[in-house]
């Protein structure tokens, strides 16, 4: 039985985005204030990035989704979707994607909606704008993957929980930059990490995020994905895991058969933190900016709750010419300036002035 | 800001949709009903490209209400490419950096919020090119 999914049509990438925000909080700052600097030899990424006090998740869609249709060169017009995945919509009730959709001049003639599956809303995303455009229904269809994720302070997630993500515009093959060969996704009832309404900061199982939730998704959907597509490791040219810190992409590409070189370019945890659901594709927008044409591309992401979605992509030859009419996802990461706890706080809304 | 005037004005801040007029071409923002130059009363609308450079600014750090959030942040009049002399905030850059007649580009950021419960404003700012 074909497990892997592939739309009729055949699709792909038109065009890609990244953003991530300019400021650095070092994860050692963090250990200075809630530990005396006690964990200093083993913090899990050197430094995240952080939103500036005017930035979340709808303003930081719309410049990554920006650059994706500066790349595509495609009429925002001609857009059918908005579907923008994240764990940290700024409303409860009011679409992140009708604002982005309005400001990229994509609006009126489209549909918008929020996608939430924690660190995998923006793959979701992703996987139904493939279909939507490898169904015929629309020609081109906009999937984001962004966030600003919080972090309880003094708990261990507050060392990566960062901001930054992107935007892909997904179109027929024959326009695309990167061709979808298949994708398949891996869901299971794991409680490993949730938020209930009205709490501000998400609740983990500490170990238990790892082997049934992190490493069991992730191994399930890429090996019955490569199974499928009769491909193995050596198949690929690069591979993006889902990064919530820097060991667990590391350990996952290494028990699937990957070697460090293929996932060193997309591997950005390590100077900007976990960017949540912006997280895997924001590294796969790093992988785009170097790819080479012919060159195979593995992205697999990870949401707890739990489930891993994977896609193996085919760069074109059309990458070349698009690749420079946005900034590069290393742009962004290099811009950085460094804060102290104390403007994290403030920033972050953990403190307040009355 | 009010909700029905936010909703109004969501093209001019989203997009910097402001409008040309028709029989001298001269650009103007915010769109206007009668040219300055011309006096013309034909305008067609046009959105501008959100480059521009820093004529001049201020620093504040006594802000209204709804600003007290981004304090310090800078006013600034940024000339856009295309003529008109606009005011905007400047963002992604501290005091210290910002020097008069660099470069900027149209993001869009949170303009303000009203309160825990209301609106959350957005709107054009402006800041250094990325690349």
């Amino acid at each position: 039985m074909k497990m892997s999914m592939k739309p009729s049509l055949p699709v792909g990438i038109v065009g890609y985005g990244a953003y991530v925000p300019r400021y650095r909080l070092p994860a050692t700052e963090i250990a200075r204030l809630w530990r005396g600097g006690q964990d200093n030899a083993k913090l899990p990424v050197k430094q995240k990035s952080l939103p500036g006090p005017d930035e979340d998740t709808i303003t930081m869609s719309i410049e990554a989704a920006h650059n994706a249709l500066k790349r595509a060169e495609v009429d925002p017009a001609l857009i059918r979707s908005v579907w923008a995945g994240s764990e940290s919509h700024p409303y409860a009730v009011k679409p992140s994607s009708t604002i982005v959709a309005q400001a990229l001049g994509i609006a009126p003639h489209t549909t918008a909606a929020d996608f939430e599956f924690a660190c995998k809303a923006g793959t979701e995303a992703m996987q139904a704008a493939l279909g939507f455009a490898g169904s015929g229904m629309a020609q081109y269809a906009l999937a984001i993957a962004m966030d600003t994720a919080q972090g309880r302070p003094g708990d261990a997630l507050e060392y990566t929980a960062a901001a930054g993500g992107a935007a892909f515009i997904v179109g027929p093959a024959k326009d695309a930059v990167a061709i979808l060969e298949g994708s398949f996704s891996y869901t299971t009832d794991t409680p490993d990490f949730f938020r209930r309404s009205y709490q501000k900061y998400p609740e983990h199982g500490n170990r238990f995020t790892g082997e049934p939730a992190y490493f069991h998704h992730i191994s399930n959907s890429v090996s019955i994905l490569m199974e499928d597509l009769g491909l193995t490791p050596k198949d690929f040219a690069s591979a993006v895991f889902h990064q919530p810190n820097t060991k667990f992409p590391k350990k996952v590409a290494s028990q699937l058969g990957f070697t460090s070189a293929q996932i060193h370019t997309g591997l950005l945890a390590p100077v900007i933190g976990n960017t949540y659901a912006g997280a895997s594709p924001l590294g796969f927008t790093a992988v785009l900016d170097a790819a080479k044409p012919g060159d195979r591309l593995l992205l697999a992401s990870f949401g707890s709750g739990a489930g891993s979605d994977a896609f193996s992509f085919v760069v074109t030859d059309k990458i070349e010419g698009i690749r420079d009419r946005a900034p590069s996802t290393s742009d962004y990461v290099e811009r950085s300036v460094e804060v102290d706890y104390a403007t994290y706080a403030r920033w972050r809304k953990k403190i307040r002035h009355h | 800001m009010d909700i029905p005037r936010s909703w109004r004005l969501r093209n001019q801040r989203y997009l910097l949709e402001g409008n040309a007029c028709t029989s001298c071409d001269k650009k103007h923002f915010p769109p206007v009903l009668v040219c300055s130059e011309c006096k013309s009363r034909d305008l067609r609308p046009f959105t501008f490209s959100g480059k521009g450079k820093l004529y001049s600014y201020s620093t504040v750090y006594q802000a209204p209400g709804q600003f007290e959030a981004f304090v310090p942040y800078i006013v600034a009049l940024v000339d856009l490419e295309e003529g008109p002399r606009i005011t905007t905030q400047l963002t992604d850059i501290s005091p210290d950096e910002v020097r008069i007649g660099m470069p900027v580009e149209k993001v869009i950021r949170k303009i303000s919020e009203e309160g825990e419960r209301g609106l959350i404003l957005y709107g054009y700012k402006f800041r250094p090119p990325v690349d």
